[in-house]
């Protein structure tokens, strides 16, 4: 018997609610998605005044920001991510419990940004850990943030809880410790986590 | 460490030797990177005996983004964005020092109009930093949100006016050698009239809130106290410099752009402890609020650029130039070394937090844990032009 | 305040044979500085400090720079008579001479007791290999205890009489100068979306060989 969405906004405006588990679970996760207090840079900045009382990220369940990474969901990476910092970065994220969500914010923390040409500056911190969401500016406007929290909010509700598509803590297959990088004499060590980031393939079209 | 029972005394030795000798030992706690008060990814190595600091190790460059060398790789106006991004709360300031060193190097005038709208957004700037300062002083001491919630709503309105002018709310990119990449419309320099005038109600609110509270007067009364001998061989610029008693600030003494145009006074404290430095931000920015007005009111007609500044092209002769400003969080300069190329051949950037870290051990030596997260606080960082 | 000229003879006079030269700044700024030899200068800053006239009791700005060694060539033009009688000739002669790099440390001085400045010293290591140890300046202005901290760090020059010289910028594991103009960058730019110029060429050791003139349509990407 299949039940189509009318009736389902039929039904609810009885007051009675038909929903699936995967939905009501998706729904809880994707409304309380508690932010690490994790600024870097300009971007945390903005990261900031998009949880004060202009632009208000506590509407969208994103309330409390949680000092300590036990107890956060969301890896906001806002800022230059250099490689003084990166093993830093990598062991926060190691000691956040799943399911947990890796937002990109700026274009330094996507790919290096305008410090690309540097020394010290990892050239994105996708290199070793998976990020969910990438923001582009510099900064992005709150509302850019917003916009990019929203779209994680989707990618949650959108999850399956079975299956090879199930997020990594309903699954026993996913990696959850991800190796933190050394310090070496020119460079960090290794330079990027292979399983995570390659560099794009380049396809040459033929000679003719 | 004696092997046996440490109460027991020393054969010959007094009973308060021994107590002497058992102090335990000394915890060595990394505050940072990420600590949620460490204003930035900021590392302090404090050791601690129970609660008190006995020695404090600053560790940073966890934001170090090769400024230094990119500006070499750069040409003169390329460097420009690159200032928003050191202190990234006050990027107006940051340009207005890059561009009088730049001036200084070349040789290149200003027109009248353009001082004043430097001024204008340079007090604007600093009302901004100090605000947000109380604001971040406060969460510090763990009035978690209230203070900071004000701060920023002001801070909007003042970002508003930043984001019309320039095109950005935090990277103005606004100043070039020579003047002003745009002129301020009249439409714009009413609403910065308008929210000038009615700032002076918004400090009274928050002053009503924070200066005569006992809490903070309690936790920031007495901590973290600066001579003024010490300020000044370390080096110590801005706020906390005149919060030691010392009467320098580089609007009067180096009399850089139209300042001595400016009736302003310059606050001093008397105790130099984290107290007196959030009073004399407060009352700095109702100084500069003044300044503000008068500006405002007197703003001249006339060309926001030079005529004769060379944008393209710019190429100064050999040389070397130190240009500095007093920055709201102290004095910030560049010092630039040219060979005549399109980029520098050297391009320093002296940071005024970079330079007040020196005596944070100093300042937080004999007082609890928690008062050092105050007294960083009151230091005023930022890691943008810490790590540069 | 007194011109560096002035500093410079009072400064001769206090310490004979300290080598003390103004070096021109022929920029509009006008700022001139004096070099002073590194033998007796935290003596020279001590005095620099104290002396009534100058108090210059505020150290503001400690920077390194990186003079490479350079090559120069100087022509040396001799006039030489034409035999037959018409004009003299120049006959040009070039010489070759390499002027040695060093490593120099600027530090800007004011005073806050008497509101001038700045006084601008400069010091001079003897090469950018072995000669690198300078006098710190930090027993006379603390506020050079970070900045030439940072001067170690990424020039490589040791001040020696700080209190606490390791690196502060860069990780302690960290093995070269950053800011020298020698420094090579690791090599970790794989790929460039917009790339241009240098930082192409530097992306391009990373791309696939091109493709031989049979004719392969397509390669991956080197890992």
């Amino acid at each position: 018997m299949e039940i189509t969405q009318e009736q389902r906004d039929e039904l609810r405006r009885h007051g009675i609610l038909l929903t699936k588990l995967e939905e009501l679970y998706n729904w809880g996760r994707s409304h309380s998605v508690w932010p690490l207090q994790f600024g870097l840079a300009c971007c945390a900045i903005e990261m900031i005044a998009a949880s004060m009382a202009r632009f208000d990220i506590a509407r969208f369940g994103s309330e409390v920001f949680r000092p300590s990474p036990r107890q956060a969901d969301l890896l906001i990476v806002s800022g230059t991510v250099t490689k003084k910092m990166a093993p830093q970065v990598v062991r926060l994220w190691n000691q956040m419990p799943e399911p947990k969500y890796c937002i990109a914010m700026g274009a330094c923390a996507i790919s290096g940004g305008p410090f690309k040409q540097g020394y010290n500056v990892l050239k994105g911190i996708d290199r070793y850990i998976p990020v969910d969401v990438y923001i582009p500016g510099c900064p992005p406007r709150p509302e850019a943030l917003l916009h990019g929290l929203m779209q994680l909010q989707e990618k949650i509700r959108g999850q399956k809880l079975t299956g090879p598509d199930a997020p990594p803590h309903l699954r026993s297959d996913a990696a959850c410790n991800y190796p933190v990088p050394e310090f070496g004499e020119q460079d960090l060590d290794p330079a990027k986590n292979p399983d995570l980031w390659q560099p794009p393939s380049i396809v040459r079209p033929p000679k003719t | 460490m004696i092997a046996s029972d440490p109460l027991s005394p020393l054969p010959g030795a007094h009973v308060h030797a021994v107590h002497d000798e058992f102090h335990g030992d000394l915890l060595e706690v990394s505050m940072g990177p990420h600590h949620p008060s460490t204003h930035g990814v900021f590392r302090m190595m404090v050791t601690l005996d129970g609660e008190t600091v006995v020695k404090l190790k600053p560790v940073f460059g966890y934001l170090h983004r090769n400024h230094e060398k990119l500006g070499e790789n750069t040409t003169y106006l390329g460097s420009m964005p690159y200032t928003d991004r050191l202190d990234y709360l006050c990027s107006m300031t940051n340009n207005w020092a890059y561009a009088l060193a730049v001036e200084k190097l070349a040789g290149q005038a200003v027109p009248e109009r353009a001082e004043y709208v430097r001024v204008i957004l340079a007090e604007l700037t600093r009302l901004l930093n100090h605000t947000c300062l109380a604001g971040f002083l406060l969460q510090d001491c763990g009035a978690s949100g209230t203070p900071l919630m004000y701060a920023f709503r002001e801070r909007e309105k003042i970002l508003d006016l930043f984001e019309s002018l320039s095109g950005s709310r935090m990277m103005c990119n606004y100043q070039r050698f020579g003047g002003c990449r745009v002129d301020p419309p009249p439409a714009w320099l009413e609403a910065a009239s308008r929210l000038v005038d009615g700032y002076n109600a918004f400090l009274d609110e928050y002053e009503a809130l924070l200066t005569g509270n006992e809490i903070l007067m309690a936790r920031t009364q007495g901590v973290g106290r600066l001579s003024a001998a010490l300020a000044v061989s370390a080096g110590i610029t801005g706020p906390m410099l005149r919060a030691a008693g010392v009467a320098y600030d580089i609007r009067k003494v180096d009399a850089y752009g139209i300042y001595p145009r400016f009736d302003f006074r310059v606050p001093l404290g008397d105790h130099g402890d984290t107290y007196d430095r959030y009073m004399i931000r407060v009352l700095e920015m109702r100084e500069s609020i003044k300044i503000l007005q008068r500006a405002l009111h007197e703003l001249p007609a006339g060309p926001i650029m030079d005529p004769k500044a060379k944008l393209r092209g710019f190429r100064p002769k050999p040389g070397e130039a130190y240009g500095r400003i007093e920055g709201p969080k102290g004095e910030i300069g560049f010092y630039l070394i040219s060979d005549g190329g399109p980029n520098p051949y050297r391009y320093r950037v002296r940071a005024p937090s970079f330079v007040n870290l020196t005596i944070l051990e100093d300042l937080c030596r004999g007082h609890t844990v928690a008062d050092a997260v105050i007294i960083l606080g009151s230091i005023d960082i930022v890691l943008g032009e810490v790590d540069r | 305040m007194e011109t560096p000229e002035q500093i410079r003879d009072r400064l001769l006079a206090n310490f004979p044979g300290a080598g003390a030269v103004v070096v021109a700044n022929p920029a509009p700024s006008a700022q001139h500085s004096i070099a002073i030899g590194p033998g007796r200068a935290r003596e020279i800053a001590t005095w620099l400090r104290d002396d009534p006239a100058l108090r210059l009791d505020y150290c503001s700005n400690v920077t390194g720079v990186d003079w490479p060694e350079k090559e120069i060539i100087e022509t040396v033009g001799t006039p030489a008579p034409d035999p037959a009688g018409g004009p003299a000739k120049t006959a040009e002669q070039k010489t070759k001479r390499i002027q040695p790099g060093c490593l120099e440390v600027v530090y800007h001085l004011y005073s806050m007791a008497l509101r001038h400045g700045p006084v601008i010293i400069r010091l001079r290591t003897g090469n950018r290999t072995d000669q690198i140890t300078l006098p710190s300046l930090t027993p006379v202005w603390r506020s050079c205890e970070f900045q030439e901290r940072e001067v170690f760090d990424l020039f490589g020059v040791v001040f020696a009489g700080h209190p606490d010289l390791r690196r502060i910028l860069m990780w302690d594991e960290f093995k070269d100068h950053p800011m020298r103009k020698d420094y090579v960058e690791p090599d970790d730019y794989e790929w460039e979306p917009t790339a241009h110029d240098k930082v192409l060429a530097k992306a391009k050791k990373h791309y696939p060989a091109e493709p031989a003139a049979t004719g392969e349509a397509t390669e991956g990407a080197k890992p």
